[in-house]
């Protein structure tokens, strides 16, 4: 029997693998986030003084909606051949498989962030007025905060009707605080109107409080068939 | 059993009457609103049974969610004893912001030991799902009155219908978590539908004191509570808002009871039915059972 580390290694390294060869997701959400920045563009008017208020609540929008194509293929992946049910009878700790997979999103998400970044710049001439690794910082939580929740959350829309749409219809509402800090820091950065710091606190005790809840649930969501 | 819930409901009924007729008759008018003011009567009572049902619910949904494991079951016995004696001696030695009276904080503190340990003893396995279902059901209705109710005290009083304030939006935002809650109940195709709902539930309460904070650093529009807030009331108000929030409780009890009835039957029902499918004999099926 190998270690959690183990696992959880084996299991993030084949879904690296299999996305590096397939792309499936990254384009989906590429190609999906590209189509929410221009449709934002035609709704407001981007060259406008106000565009870097404005840019914080576009930018998550567009991640937020792009996630959701991620987070969704991440368990339905394991349904064909009956991945998900060998797992489930293995004596594997299922926080393992969970971390694994929330690593995986992460870094989708966060390589999406990365090539979304530039057009974001580009398209609404945005300049950073406060702190840039704080920042860093508040995206890498935000993004944390986003993945953490939507893939526990994506297993439990698996044993649902029509899940791809159940999984926003969970995520969001629990989300919203996530949503409020992410956007109103980011904002608070490319303004550097205001300090941002209660934003990453709130974020910080956010995934805190997220990830220690989805550790203690997971194996109950996971073996709940 | 049946004909004490025809008694109780009737005696409900009488007193929601009474309440309702105090509410708009007796209650004397407030000086500056007028007559609108008299909405607070209905909307006050239904947002305090609203959290109650969904009170009543995360309790449920974490006794649920423990039961299976010995350990899991006695570490959250405990952690509740806990957080009720935490919050009936604190109070009274850190300092509360102003307004609020540290026996409040007391009382409401020992609600979780009191209604945890009274769901742990007389509901049974599945009888903490069902109370679980029937609160959250019961209680998004509340709470969608409380937010129909909330604009059409605030556009006379206030000018406008609706602000992004912190009692406002996270009222909202709980009623969309346990919207998302029913939903879930509703699509689950999984034979362990109540262990996930029940999951939902957790994360739900665990997100609430996050959205408070993070909808607190915008301004605060909402009256402050008049009732230990400081404010003046005449005691003839109170007097009929107790009355109003006792008879709302009683109401909403009734109602859950009533769910809670049709629910167990249903289940009980659909186990029958499995059970005679799988005794009838091959060849003789018999159809339209339902």
């Amino acid at each position: 029997m190998s270690k959690p580390s183990g696992i959880m290694r084996a299991t993030l390294v084949k879904d690296l693998r299999l996305e590096w060869r397939s792309k499936d997701a990254i384009n989906a959400m590429l190609f999906f986030a590209l189509l929410v920045v221009v449709i934002f563009s035609f709704s407001f008017d981007p060259t406008a003084e106000e565009s870097r208020h404005i840019a914080g609540g576009l930018i998550w929008v567009a991640f937020l909606f792009a996630a959701v194509v991620a987070l969704n293929q991440t368990w339905a992946r394991e349904l064909r051949n009956q991945v998900l049910d060998g797992f489930r009878v293995s004596p594997a700790p299922p926080n393992a498989l969970f971390l694994a997979k929330a690593f995986g999103n992460f870094i989708f998400v966060a390589v999406l962030e990365m090539l979304m970044a530039p057009l974001f710049v580009i398209f609404y001439n945005l300049r950073v007025i406060g702190s840039f690794p704080q920042l860093l910082l508040l995206v890498a939580l935000g993004t944390w905060a986003l993945v953490v929740n939507g893939t526990f959350f994506a297993a439990m829309s698996l044993r649902t009707r029509s899940r791809e749409i159940m999984l926003p219809l969970l995520l969001f509402p629990i989300s919203i605080p996530a949503i409020i800090g992410m956007v109103n820091g980011t904002t608070a950065i490319l303004t550097g109107d205001d300090p941002a710091l209660f934003w990453i606190v709130l974020l910080a005790t956010y995934n805190l409080v997220f990830t220690t809840g989805s550790l203690l649930l997971f194996p109950t969501v996971l073996h709940a068939e | 059993m049946n004909r004490t819930f025809f008694i109780l409901a009737g005696l409900t009924a009488l007193l929601l009457a009474y309440a309702t007729y105090a509410a708009l008759v007796l209650a004397p008018t407030e000086q500056t609103m007028g007559d609108v003011q008299r909405i607070f009567y209905y909307h006050a009572p239904s947002a305090w049974t609203a959290f109650l049902l969904f009170f009543i619910n995360f309790i449920a949904s974490v006794q649920y969610l423990v039961r299976p494991s010995e350990t899991a079951d006695r570490f959250a016995k405990w952690a509740a004893i806990t957080i009720g004696v935490i919050a009936c001696v604190a109070p009274f030695f850190i300092p509360l912001p102003a307004g609020i009276e540290p026996s409040a904080v007391a009382t409401t503190g020992l609600a979780v030991p009191a209604a945890y340990l009274l769901i742990r003893k007389y509901f049974s396995d599945q009888g903490t799902d069902i109370l679980a279902l029937s609160s959250a059901e019961v209680g998004v209705v509340f709470c969608t009155i409380v937010l129909i109710t909330g604009p059409l005290w605030a556009r006379p009083v206030w000018g406008i219908w609706w602000t992004w304030d912190v009692r406002l939006t996270s009222t909202l935002v709980l009623w969309l978590i346990y919207v998302s809650y029913l939903m879930l109940r509703r699509f689950s195709t999984s034979g362990e539908t109540p262990k996930l709902a029940a999951a939902l539930a957790v994360f739900g309460a665990l997100d609430m004191p996050l959205v408070y904070f993070s909808i607190w650093f915008f301004r605060t529009q909402h009256p402050q509570p008049v009732i230990g807030g400081g404010g003046s009331i005449d005691p003839r108000m109170l007097r009929v808002f107790a009355l109003n929030c006792f008879a709302f409780t009683c109401y909403a009890g009734i109602i859950v009871w009533f769910r809670y009835r049709i629910e167990r039957m249903r289940r009980d029902v659909e186990e029958t039915e499995a059970l005679e499918a799988l005794l009838e004999p091959r060849g003789t099926k018999s159809g339209g059972s339902r």
